[in-house]
């Protein structure tokens, strides 16, 4: 599978984010996503999800977001900031709602994240490292080819984040991809590397925003 | 050259700057005209007295607070589809002015009601519904301001507008099967019925474009305000940057 | 397990943990419907005549009272990035989640109001057609509901907002739903309001999930 991104830009409440990114990743790795604070890793990954908007194209095995967002949509797993868990649920219970929703199985996931301990547990009982364990679980649940991850390692245990280190090696090796925004190494073998650079003061000038127009009067 | 050219802030500025003279001026010309007209040199009608007079601010201003609405929609509806920030700030623009229409309107028409019909305040349909369309305005611009970013804002109120507007006018016909009302008919159609004699009418044409342009020329004013609002708030952010 | 029955499930389930939903709304509903008397009287003949209007009025704000966390909880824990991405349409997922609460907030009511129209002396007649023009109408009172909520998900205090935005949407619906038991109570014939009712409720279940997942897809822009 592949993924290609053409000249994307993208604004938040009217400031420039990133301007004219274009990169292509093929399957087979992990891909790093790295870059310094505040560059635009984590809106980049939610613009490859769909769920933010952006100038530009993104196209997934050829198909275009802006074509067929579905169908875009239906092939890829997010993991962001947020666990999305309801601590009103058992592990058990938020595990099953995603599952039944995405239509995966659990089992799988039940055990590469040592659920079966907590599985019982109301998730507002958790500790963050377990929320985060349950938050992951739901990317093998939803079967999707495509995951993509912001910072999915804050708050694990190096243990776990060793194990987590090996599942995205086995999702890539079962012709899966993944793109991963993240500062610290997770000791995969050789993965790719993508880097975003903060924009420059020429990018920043020439910014659409026909409110900051030179010819006012 | 297409009307689209004019949803561009700046030439926006630089046209709507030169024909706001002609539009104030204009609108101050026929209101004073259509109002001097109406008050002095039509005779007391045998049925309303003299309190007939009051149709001059009444019926521009009621006429003016549901098109002010339906420019709104207009006007949203080109913002969701072109997405031309003029237009969705001119929809900003023109709630504040339909929503003192409104009010000027349900104010007259009480002072006019209560030697016509011994109330100031009757839940007549018509009463009734400016008294809904003015909630709808006070509901609108309160969206406006609650949500901080402005094309997120712009977007969500288009929404407002969208499905405001079907339930307004679902209320107006909902509004009629409650209560039957003691308005006449119809007070003005364009062709001119039966009601309304050329004595007055006449005036009341005149009255009524002052209104209208008064309407644009404020809508104008209104619109340059906002887009120099956001050019101060964009030039702001581009500071902090 | 299909989507739907997921979703509804979970809806449900954390509707009733939270402890905020279904029971607190029937309390409301009961403690608007016994002010009314403390504040017109205890009179049985104006009771009667007011008690149509009473129920379908405090029904309303009963329905306003949890509306504000429809959307605003999976807003605040990334759940609705994660559902944007499944299988199943916002659209949906908006009707999906508006049936759910109106299962939680708009059926209790409907159990409730007979009991609470004993209070307020409404005619026997007008039994039936409270519990069946309820029935036909809060439907669309989640909803409308549900645009509102959409509308305002992530502003700051948008309860307050939420409740001017949606309570004149309320206006048909509440027209017909309390012209029909009137009609009744009077020994009028409930049907126009009541099919005008039904047909406001039909129009509001077609139209709102689009208009609310709108709102929803221009929050997350």
């Amino acid at each position: 599978m592949s993924l290609n991104a053409t000249d994307l830009t993208c604004y938040r409440s009217g400031r420039l984010i990133f301007s004219g990114l274009s990169f292509s990743l093929e399957n087979g790795q992990a891909t790093m996503l790295r870059g310094p604070n505040g560059v635009g890793k984590s809106t980049l990954l939610r613009v490859l999800a769909g769920v933010l908007e952006a100038d530009g194209e993104v196209e997934l095995n050829g198909t275009r977001l802006s074509g067929d967002r579905d169908a875009v949509q239906e092939q890829i797993a997010y993991a962001g900031h947020l666990d999305a868990i309801k601590p009103q649920l058992t592990v058990a219970e938020n595990l099953t709602f995603w599952a039944g929703l995405f239509g995966g199985r659990i089992e799988d996931a039940v055990e590469q994240f040592s659920l079966a301990e907590i599985w019982d547990r109301p998730a507002h009982a958790c500790s963050a490292g377990q929320k985060r364990r349950l938050g992951l679980a739901r990317l093998m649940v939803s079967e999707r080819p495509l995951w993509l991850l912001d910072e999915p390692t804050v708050s694990l245990d190096v243990e776990t984040t060793a194990r987590f280190a090996g599942i995205i090696a086995q999702h890539c090796a079962a012709g899966g991809m993944a793109l991963i925004a993240t500062h610290i190494d997770l000791g995969l073998a050789n993965p790719q590397e993508l880097l975003l650079h903060p924009l420059t003061e020429a990018q920043h000038a020439e910014t659409a925003d026909p409110f900051l127009s030179e010819d006012w009067t | 050259m297409s009307i689209w050219e004019f949803a561009n802030p700046v030439r926006f500025m630089r046209f709507s700057g030169k024909l706001l003279p002609y539009f104030s001026v204009s609108a101050a010309l026929l209101i004073v005209t259509g109002l001097i007209w109406g008050f002095f040199f039509t005779p007391e009608a045998d049925q309303f007295g003299s309190t007939v007079k009051i149709i001059y601010i009444h019926v521009p201003t009621a006429m003016l607070a549901i098109n002010a609405w339906v420019m709104m929609f207009v006007a949203s509806l080109i913002w969701l589809i072109r997405r031309h920030h003029v237009s969705a700030l001119a929809a900003k623009a023109a709630a504040p002015i339909g929503a003192v229409m409104t009010v000027v309107a349900i104010l007259t028409g009480a002072i006019w009601g209560q030697p016509m019909w011994g109330t100031y305040w009757a839940w007549d349909p018509r009463l009734t519904s400016f008294l809904v369309l003015f909630i709808f305005y006070l509901g609108y611009m309160a969206l406006w301001t609650a949500i901080e970013e402005e094309d997120k804002a712009a977007d969500l109120t288009s929404v407002l507008a969208m499905v405001g507007t079907v339930f307004a006018v679902l209320s107006r016909y909902a509004v009629n099967f409650w209560n039957q009302g003691l308005h006449q008919g119809a007070s003005l159609s364009l062709d001119k019925e039966e009601h309304v004699a050329d004595v007055y009418y006449l005036p009341l044409l005149v009255a009524i474009g002052g209104f209208v342009l008064l309407f644009i020329a404020l809508l104008l004013l209104r619109t340059r305000t906002e887009i120099r609002n956001r050019r101060i708030r964009a030039l702001q952010a581009r500071e902090a940057r | 397990m299909s989507p739907t029955l997921a979703l509804l499930a979970r809806e449900l389930r954390l509707s009733l943990r939270s402890g905020g939903g279904a029971g607190l709304g029937l309390a409301f509903f009961l403690i608007v419907v016994l002010l009314v008397p403390f504040g017109v009287g205890p009179v049985p003949s104006l009771l009667a005549q007011i008690a149509p209007g009473t129920l379908w009025v405090a029904a309303l704000l009963a329905t306003l009272l949890s509306l504000d966390r429809l959307f605003q909880a999976d807003f605040e824990d990334g759940t609705l990035d994660i559902l944007t991405l499944s299988p199943m349409p916002l659209e949906g997922l908006v009707a999906i989640k508006a049936f759910a609460h109106w299962l939680t907030t708009g059926l209790p009511l409907i159990v409730a109001a007979p009991v609470l129209a004993l209070t307020l002396n409404l005619p026997d007649p007008a039994f039936f057609w409270l519990v069946t023009s309820l029935a036909a109408g809060t439907p669309a009172l989640n909803f409308l509901g549900a645009i509102g909520a959409s509308l305002t998900v992530g502003i700051r205090r948008g309860g307050l907002l939420l409740s001017l935005l949606v309570l004149p949407l309320y206006i048909p619906t509440l027209i017909f739903g309390a012209s029909a038991v009137s009609a009744a109570a009077d020994g009028a014939d409930p049907m126009p309001a009541f099919l005008l009712l039904a047909g406001i409720t039909l129009f509001t279940l077609a139209l709102t999930p689009f208009a609310a997942a709108a709102a929803l897809r221009m929050h997350m822009r």
